[in-house]
């Protein structure tokens, strides 16, 4: 008899696509939220197979910091433009201009706070009852513990103790005017797997992502591109580095990573070799052993 | 790992269960470790944390509770999901906590496992828990079952007692569904046979639960006789290239469909042919559980989200009676000629509890048909009537087209997890 047996990451193709089309069946009106990152290019990438020949049923959504790279920011608008895809972007900038979101002071200050005020905004002028996020269990504690579809109450609030049970693959996507859902389709993914398959579907993802000469400096032991957007200390010093950048979130939480990976193949062989979570470049997280449980609270990613 | 070696790379799920005091934690934490699956700033995070509570060692358990009340309580209190990887395959662990009140994270865990953990501590031998473990286990048809005595460094490596919970284990087993069932004695804290062999247990020959994990022969943990196609989305493009295009997409959900397969709708009982069996990239000329694809048929028949797509020649019973075995999953008990909102497979229908035959004593596992009282964490033997006819398997023969949850219309929460009889 044949063998009939998928590779790990066909298994992994198909939970998501079925995911994604559960979704578009259980929900009136959902988007994916797309940050030109390469966890939520790769959600794009299966959302095409999911509904191939036909467009993909739902907008992209951009919560945009006004601290983003410039590199992902064209990246976005081209993809959008070459697969027809809607594009909808909130803007944090927006939400401060008009009084909703304030600005963190400070050497350290990030606008990723602020980006959940803007995405619950977001969700309530296009009416969302649905949103699609690239977050992988593997990433982070808190999202180890993650549903495919994750319940929101009325204030977009996560109550991590008290979620329902996801048995088999069926997925209870019932809920409450005003509620809505986050829906996590590479949730089994891991990081080498979201690579390998980027490998081996030849994705396209921005430039930043493979080794470049940039203007860096060193804060608290991590590379920050020098940008306008993080005034420098008096002591720190600006300096031309070959680096690249293993996850892409705004310019002011996103570390580089000292690399020559100059192609996918050595991009999949040096994260198997690193021993430093990705997540490890990330200062967003490294605020305290909870940070993560609490902005999830309170209805971030 | 190698860039090139990720291609044959197969899956395999698998949940562990013991209580909270048999090395569960310290075991997945040794398994992690061992395959360099914990990244050095997550090994350094536990570190400080363990030193600041005083702790002796690196308490590897800090791995697998990821939400504050856990860490605080140092219990589990959801499902975790981890992962790790070796040359040959991927693995997810869905890692369910051990207590009793915590059944229906178990069941949870268990639903989509291809193998279990089953953790016994040396010095204490089969005990209830374990029994309780077991039975989920085989309720919810966990193809392979490995049973790791741990603890063995406390009991001197000693054969004998190695062999008589083996002996106690597989006496009560035997009365089980359950098929493949492997024995390790091991000492998680130590290492000894998880990754590799003990050098204190010359007397055992057996495999590492590693190199077990990763040779489990997992390709008939599918379906892939009975052909099953229940349609989640219908795609249609209406663009001018795509004009007329009409497809069904969904996850395969047993068996194998070709082109040019006789099917047959379930429950409208239409019939028709396979045209083709679409991806982005393409058509294929066959496809298997648990694939995602798009088929197109032959003619145009009026087919909508539910229905089921068969073969002709092998169909499943369309019904709207139904026997099963609930685990309830709620606070609030489950209510004789109550009615709920049903999922099963991508179907949507409502029913009525028609009757409760018995509960299952998780203690003794015997059947009670004078206790109807089912609460949470209470798995009985149930029947249904549906609103509509749905066509179903037993969950014996495919876990996907045997297997149901019940909804609360009032809360919307998920209240049980039935397996069809």
């Amino acid at each position: 008899m044949k063998n009939y047996t998928l590779t790990h990451l066909k298994e992994l193709e198909s939970e998501s696509i079925y995911v994604l089309r559960e979704l578009a069946a259980q929900f009136e009106k959902p988007a994916l939220l797309f940050s030109g990152g390469k966890d939520s290019i790769v959600c794009f990438h299966l959302a095409r197979k999911a509904f191939a020949p036909a467009k993909i049923p739902f907008p992209l959504v951009h919560i945009d910091t006004g601290h983003n790279f410039e590199e992902t920011i064209i990246f976005r608008d081209e993809l959008a433009k070459k697969y027809g895809a809607a594009l909808i972007v909130g803007s944090v900038q927006q939400s401060i201009d008009e009084g909703r979101a304030i600005e963190e002071k400070g050497f350290n200050a990030s606008r990723n706070v602020l980006q959940t005020i803007t995405l619950l905004e977001t969700i309530e002028k296009y009416k969302f009852d649905a949103l699609i996020g690239g977050a992988r269990r593997d990433e982070e504690k808190a999202r180890a513990k993650e549903r495919f579809f994750s319940h929101r109450d009325e204030f977009g609030q996560w109550d991590p103790k008290n979620q329902r049970p996801e048995l088999w693959n069926i997925f209870n996507g019932k809920k409450a005017v005003g509620e809505h859902f986050r829906v996590f389709p590479i949730s089994n993914w891991t990081e080498m797997d979201v690579w390998q398959y980027i490998l081996q579907e030849k994705i396209e993802i921005p430039s930043i992502y493979y080794t470049h000469e940039r203007e860096c400096f060193i804060r608290d032991g991590v590379i920050y591109a020098h940008a306008q957007v993080i005034p420098l200390k008096p002591n720190e010093k600006v300096e031309k580095m070959q680096v690249r950048f293993r996850t892409i979130g705004d310019m002011s939480c996103t570390g580089a990573v000292l690399s020559k990976a100059n192609s996918l193949e050595e991009i999949v062989e040096e994260v198997a070799a690193t021993r430093i979570t990705e997540r490890g470049s990330r200062i967003d997280d490294k605020r305290s052993d909870a940070a993560m449980e609490d902005r999830k609270k309170t209805g971030y990613f | 790992m190698k860039t090139s070696g990720y291609l044959d790379m197969d899956l395999l799920r698998f949940t562990t269960a013991g209580s909270v005091d048999d090395g569960k934690s310290t075991l997945i934490g040794r398994l992690l470790y061992d395959s360099k699956s914990i990244f050095e700033d997550q090994y350094e995070a536990i570190k400080a944390t363990s030193e600041k509570r005083g702790e002796e060692y690196v308490n590897l358990a800090l791995l697998t509770d990821g939400l504050r009340a856990e860490r605080e309580q140092g219990i589990t209190i959801d499902v975790a999901y981890r992962y790790f990887a070796t040359p040959k395959r991927k693995f997810i662990i869905a890692d369910t906590p051990g207590h009793i009140q915590y059944t229906r994270n178990m069941v949870t865990g268990a639903s989509t496992a291809n193998a279990a953990i089953i953790l016994i501590d040396a010095r204490k031998g089969v005990i209830e828990q374990t029994m309780r473990h077991t039975y989920i286990a085989s309720l919810l048809r966990i193809p392979h079952v490995i049973v790791c005595i741990n603890k063995m460094d406390l009991v001197e490596f000693k054969e004998d007692v190695f062999e008589k919970i083996k002996k106690a284990y597989e006496a009560f087993a035997s009365k089980l569904e359950i098929t493949d069932v492997h024995f390790l004695p091991i000492s998680a804290l130590k290492g000894d046979n998880v990754v590799d062999p003990s050098k204190n247990m010359n007397w055992y020959q057996g495999a590492t639960l590693m190199y077990l994990l990763e040779n489990l022969h997992i390709a008939n943990d599918q379906n892939h006789s009975d052909a099953r196609f229940p349609v989640q989305y219908v795609i249609r493009p209406m663009t001018s290239e795509h004009h007329d295009y009409r497809g069904y997409a969904g996850r395969i959900a047993g068996g194998v469909f070709k082109k040019g397969d006789a099917i047959t709708v379930l429950p409208s009982g239409f019939t028709s042919k396979i045209k083709s069996i679409d991806v982005l990239e393409g058509q294929l000329d066959e496809a298997f559980s648990p694939m995602s694809v798009t088929l197109t048929l032959e003619d145009e028949i009026d087919i909508s989200r539910g229905d089921m797509i068969v073969k002709t020649d092998n169909q499943p019973e369309t019904t709207q009676d139904i026997e099963l075995m609930i685990c309830w999953l709620a606070d609030k008990k489950l209510q004789v000629n109550g009615k709920y909102a049903l999922k099963h497979a991508s179907k949507d229908v409502r029913c009525v509890v028609k009757d409760i035959q018995y509960k299952i004593n998780i203690h003794t596992l015997e059947k009670n048909e004078e206790d109807k009282s089912i609460g949470l964490n209470d798995i009985a033997r149930i029947t249904l009537r549906t609103t509509a006819p749905i066509a179903i398997d037993k969950y014996s023969q495919n876990r996907n087209t045997g297997s149901l949850i019940l909804i609360d219309e009032a809360t919307n929460v998920t209240v049980g997890a039935g397996m069809i009889v």
